[in-house]
């Protein structure tokens, strides 16, 4: 019973948030809500017992991207306003409505199977254990690339 | 005992409810209380070390000054300056007071006193402090003042740069440990990690003082240079709760600091006096550094995590690392299995030499070129050294 509350009104709020986020003109505000949206996806993230994954959602999401996110808001002309109406409103409206009919057709056709196993109770271990052990490569990989987009950043700066 | 009390009358879910709901009730207030006092404690004995009286009026020693305090901001006009964006403004002062009061869930305060023993328990205050940087760009944001949003972004540039020493202090920890929980690195601590990790201690001590924002790190809200910073135009008791919640905050990371690295509320005397002492013991810690270090500039406090606090951290957990399987391999113990009390031992005796040595180069590495230049992050050097 509980679960089941929990995920509706989980799901709710990151609805509402995201409709919020494109409906809301101020721009900052829409990053705030683009938070709210963050955060009832941790709380999802909870209630499938995925613990470790809901911890670094609130620490990479909130706490990170959305500081990102201001950032970037701090730099466009007008905040209060939002971005003015753009002449690509076409493709655009042609875009999402694809994207809309995919997003439809996968979920209304596709199986969604129920794991028959019950989910692992503390996440952490198995979740390293996987991922240094398995799939080590696939991390280290991604390390480098990441350490190549930082340093990458600071070069184009210093050029100035 | 209160919840067979409840079963009496009132069905199992309900009383279950209703006793979760007591307990976090009075642990929060509890939390409130300790800060709201811990305002003026900080007062007094940062007036003992000024060579000053500090509020001494109301009641008996001033110790009523904190309830006078809250009184007045209860009572002050709650001004919205022109301009301001006035959710935003409103919602930034309640956000800030989430953390601390989250955090204190995960934090044993004795044996089995506990709100949530999460198994990821220390990556959950990790989470949900870094959210307080957003908290207060929503309120330097907010506030359409330029003194408020020079705030924000310092405060905002502090907290990412000293949130990934923290973390990487913190892994090494973990590591000793082999388990996230507070508890369970609580009950691994069979000799405090302090006297193992004295390194990992200090990175942590200085990058916590800079996660509160406390002086010597209090450049979001320097008072000779921005005014107050983000909370520049608050008035009343939406200042009140920014004042409160920064004391929550010293109090929560006390505690999570006598968790991580003074064994906690261990020896268990019975009860959460134990914890509680320690925690009072750190927070003294935090006033003491007040009292004694003055401010860095940004660009000094930048350098200082990027390129002293950031390696060496890293260095330490590299070396942590080798350490553990080390001793392991040694001692013959299972990987998955927490350090024995012979391998913290000699972890202990070679890790407090290789700090010391450390500090001592460190504090004549970072000796002031030119006079004027550096000095205060040389002060911060020697200091910890000392």
């Amino acid at each position: 019973m509980v679960p089941v509350i929990a995920f509706w009104s989980l799901a709710a709020l990151a609805v509402v948030g995201a409709l919020l986020v494109v409906a809301v003109r101020n721009v900052f505000r829409a990053a705030l809500f683009l938070v709210l949206s963050f955060l009832a996806i941790a709380g999802l993230f909870l209630t499938l017992h995925a613990d470790f994954l809901a911890a670094a959602q609130v620490l990479i999401y909130v706490g990170a991207i959305s500081v990102l996110l201001v950032f970037g808001i701090m730099l466009t002309s007008d905040v209060q306003r939002g971005s003015p109406n753009s002449s690509l409103w076409l493709p655009g409206l042609a875009i999402a409505v694809l994207l809309f009919f995919v997003l439809a057709l996968a979920f209304t056709q596709g199986a969604w199977p129920v794991a028959e196993a019950t989910p692992l109770s503390p996440t952490t271990g198995p979740l390293a254990e996987v991922l240094f052990n398995r799939w080590v490569l696939a991390f280290e990989v991604v390390s480098v690339l990441l350490l190549a987009a930082v340093i990458g950043a600071v070069a184009v700066m210093r050029r100035r | 005992m209160l919840r067979d009390l409840l079963t009496g009358f009132l069905p199992e879910a309900v009383a279950d409810a209703a006793v979760t709901f007591l307990v976090v009730f009075a642990v929060i207030n509890f939390a409130l209380v300790v800060a709201t006092m811990l305002t003026f404690v900080e007062r007094r004995v940062i007036g003992r070390m000024q060579n000053r009286i500090g509020p001494n009026r109301v009641g008996p020693n001033g110790i009523l000054q904190a309830v006078a305090d809250l009184l007045k901001l209860l009572t002050k006009e709650d001004i919205v300056p022109r301009g301001a964006d006035r959710w935003v403004f409103h919602a930034a002062p309640v956000l800030a007071f989430a953390p601390g009061l989250l955090s204190l869930a995960v934090i044993p305060f004795a044996a089995g006193w506990i709100l949530a023993d999460l198994n990821v328990g220390i990556l959950f205050i990790v989470a949900v402090t870094a959210t307080t940087s957003l908290s207060l760009f929503m309120a330097g944001w907010g506030s359409n003042n330029k003194y408020s949003l020079y705030g924000a972004m310092r405060s905002v540039a502090q907290l990412i740069s000293y949130e990934v020493p923290m973390v990487l202090a913190l892994v090494s920890v973990v590591m000793l440990a082999g388990s996230l929980s507070l508890r369970e690195i609580v009950e691994a601590q069979s000799i405090p990690f302090v006297l193992v990790q004295p390194l990992a201690f200090l990175l942590f001590l200085l990058a916590t003082t800079a996660e509160i924002g406390r002086s010597p790190f209090d450049l979001p809200e320097a008072e000779s240079e921005i005014v107050a910073g983000y909370h520049t135009e608050y008035t009343g008791m939406k200042f009140g709760t920014f004042y409160a919640a920064e004391y929550l905050a010293g109090f929560m990371w006390s505690g999570v600091i006598v968790s991580l690295f003074f064994a906690g509320w261990k020896p268990d005397l019975g009860g959460p006096v134990w914890w509680f002492l320690k925690t009072m013991a750190v927070f003294f810690l935090f006033i003491w550094f007040r009292g004694t270090l003055p401010r860095l500039r940004i660009d000094q406090l930048l350098h200082l995590a990027w390129k002293v606090l950031v390696p060496l951290s890293l260095a330490n957990l590299l070396v942590t690392g080798i350490e553990v399987l080390a001793y392991k391999a040694i001692l013959g113990v299972a990987a998955e299995a927490p350090l024995p009390l012979a391998g913290l031992a000699a972890m202990a005796v070679v890790n407090i030499a290789a700090t010391v040595v450390v500090l001592l180069v460190l504090a004549e590495l970072l000796k002031p070129k030119e006079r004027a230049a550096g000095s205060a992050v040389q002060g911060v050097g020697v200091r910890v050294g000392g």
